[in-house]
């Protein structure tokens, strides 16, 4: 979907982006454009030019060639108007370990002016939306990582920005935290704030974003709606099954017994199961116990972005740097 | 308004977050004190050379006050990426980087304070020359945070920058006629002694508390005005081109 094609005025607009270090090329024109109030994904593994793109587009770094237009203001000459549209999340909670969480949003706040009336009222808003009242006076140096990433999400809304920029929100944080991050943003969209995601959790952008853009050593290589990235895997039928043997070895036997599946190792002793019609899982485990393999675990899965992200890219989705929140699964 | 609500937000909390924190209120105090009971006693002469000494004590108060901390405020902040929170806020880079010095000359000039209240007590100072002597400790103050921020923008780690500014502070002590003249330097490094911001404010200082200044008043300010301009300006200039590359 092009932004200017859906008739909406597009919040962010690049064009021929290009950024270098030394002789590394980590943005390699890259154009896209977000329209505005769109929950937009930019997905990719670690090193594709993910976090170089944002900081280009929130005024942290100046591209080598190329525009950005931020709420139509031009970034590269302007770079000032456009951050007072914006709220900025960065990879890191880069808030001040000294001050209090209440003191730290109020700092925050007067950075876009707001006068000290609002301030106290935003911040006590915020600090209860994220269930951190109890712990507003405490020293932000002494909150766990689940707090301190939802302060400083907090932070990055304080000043009711248009445009919300997010660099891996929930990375390394636990599943109760991720989720009450995942539906405060869910929140702030649907009340109108155009969102740019950059993760490389897949789940977290198929949930939550409207379009996503796959990005690969500096080039988007697909953008497109989630469900017409879904299309072409809809109607695949997946298992994965995990035995305590090697996965090589088994695999040729099983794609010998099973010809009409497809197989493909993720591991030691563990397969991905693929066909166009439902994948009996019985007759594969049978097979594989009698084979003198012990079989721990046989799951159907949905076909999911992952899928279209290893088909598109041509890169194991391993590649994405998957990691689990603590305590669970990303999802 | 909006930038103004910004610019003092950041003063204060520099302030409430480093500069009036014990460590540094009791080395604003202790300083100044150890130098002046050191030179005192150094001189083995009475009450009257507090008046000779006062000047580069001043001097050296501010300088070290000021230079220490930039290395915090700044460096320490772009080291645990604080200062990209400041970098993104719609605060005109100038106006940011004004903020984030306004404590350390605050600072400074507090510390310069300490020392003549305390000569007030054991001297006579009814010949200062505030209309000198106020100017000039607002300017130390300001050249020597600016000397600071340059260093503190032109290293990436916080010992760096304390070793950088250690480069320039000690030179400084004796080569810009805090205490010992100028003029009985080896005339090789007479130069260098010019060369540098405290040289100027060192004697405005004396022509203001003592009399005798070496160089006209005009000379001095417009001299140390200079001084500010250009480290700002290289400061600015290396923010630019090291941290939004």
């Amino acid at each position: 979907m092009n932004a200017t094609a859906c008739g909406a005025a597009p919040a962010i607009e690049v064009a021929g982006l290009r950024k270098s270090f030394g002789s590394v090329e980590a943005v390699s024109g890259l154009s896209f454009a977000v329209v505005r109030g769109e929950f937009f994904g930019f997905l990719g593994p670690n090193g594709a030019g993910k976090t170089t793109t944002i900081n280009m587009l929130i005024g942290l770094a100046r591209p080598d060639a190329g525009t950005i237009r931020v709420g139509g203001i031009d970034c590269t000459r302007n770079p000032k108007a456009a951050q007072s549209l914006i709220g900025v999340v960065p990879d890191e909670s880069n808030l001040y370990p000294e001050l209090t969480g209440f003191d730290n949003l109020s700092f925050c706040a007067a950075l876009y002016g707001l006068p000290k009336a609002e301030r106290t009222a935003r911040a006590r808003e915020l600090l209860a939306a994220f269930g951190l009242e109890k712990a507003a006076d405490r020293r932000f140096g002494g909150y766990s990582k689940g707090m301190r990433r939802k302060l400083a999400i907090a932070a990055g809304v304080i000043h009711r920005p248009e445009m919300l920029f997010l660099d891996e929100p929930t990375t390394g944080i636990d599943v109760a935290s991720a989720r009450q991050i995942r539906q405060f943003l869910s929140d702030i969209h649907r009340a109108g704030t155009t969102v740019f995601l950059t993760t490389h959790y897949i789940e977290e952008a198929e949930r939550l974003c409207g379009r996503i853009a796959f990005i690969v050593s500096g080039r988007i290589v697909r953008e497109d709606t989630v469900a017409r990235l879904l299309d072409p895997v809809k109607g695949r039928h997946l298992v994965r099954i995990e035995w305590n043997n090697r996965a090589g070895e088994m695999c040729a036997r099983l794609a010998a017994a099973f010809p009409e599946l497809s197989f493909q190792p993720e591991g030691p002793g563990l397969v991905r199961v693929e066909s166009g019609e439902p994948v009996r899982v019985g007759p594969l485990v049978r097979f594989l116990e009698e084979a003198g393999a012990e079989v721990a675990e046989a799951r159907r899965l949905r076909p999911s972005l992952e899928d279209v992200f290893v088909q598109v890219t041509g890169l194991a989705a391993g590649a994405l740097g998957r990691e689990e929140e603590k305590g669970g699964h990303a999802a | 308004m909006k930038r103004w609500i910004a610019f003092w937000n950041i003063v204060a909390k520099d302030m409430r977050a480093y500069y009036l924190k014990p460590p540094n209120i009791s080395w604003g105090l202790i300083f100044p004190l150890a130098w002046t009971g050191m030179l005192f006693i150094r001189t083995g002469s009475g009450l009257e050379s507090i008046l000779s000494v006062l000047p580069g004590v001043v001097c050296v108060s501010i300088l070290f006050g000021t230079t220490s901390m930039l290395a915090v405020t700044v460096t320490f902040e772009k080291k645990n990426r604080a200062f990209e929170r400041l970098l993104v806020a719609p605060v005109p880079l100038e106006l940011l980087m004004l903020a984030k010095t306004g404590g350390a000359i605050a600072f400074g000039v507090a510390n310069a304070l300490v020392p003549i209240i305390l000569a007030s007590f054991l001297v006579d100072l009814s010949q200062l020359d505030a209309g000198v002597v106020v100017p000039a400790v607002l300017l130390i103050a300001t050249a020597s945070t600016f000397l600071g921020l340059f260093i503190a923008v032109a290293v990436s780690e916080v010992f760096e920058a304390q070793t950088f500014s250690n480069f320039f502070r000690f030179p400084m002590l004796f080569l810009c006629g805090l205490f010992f003249p100028i003029a009985k330097l080896p005339a090789l490094l007479r130069p260098l002694s010019y060369a540098l911001p405290l040289t100027y404010g060192a004697d405005l200082l004396r022509g203001g508390i003592v009399g005798g200044n070496a160089l006209p008043y005009a000379l001095d300010f417009a001299a140390l005005l200079a001084f500010c301009l250009t480290l700002f300006a290289a400061s600015l200039w290396n923010v630019r081109r090291r941290w939004i590359a």
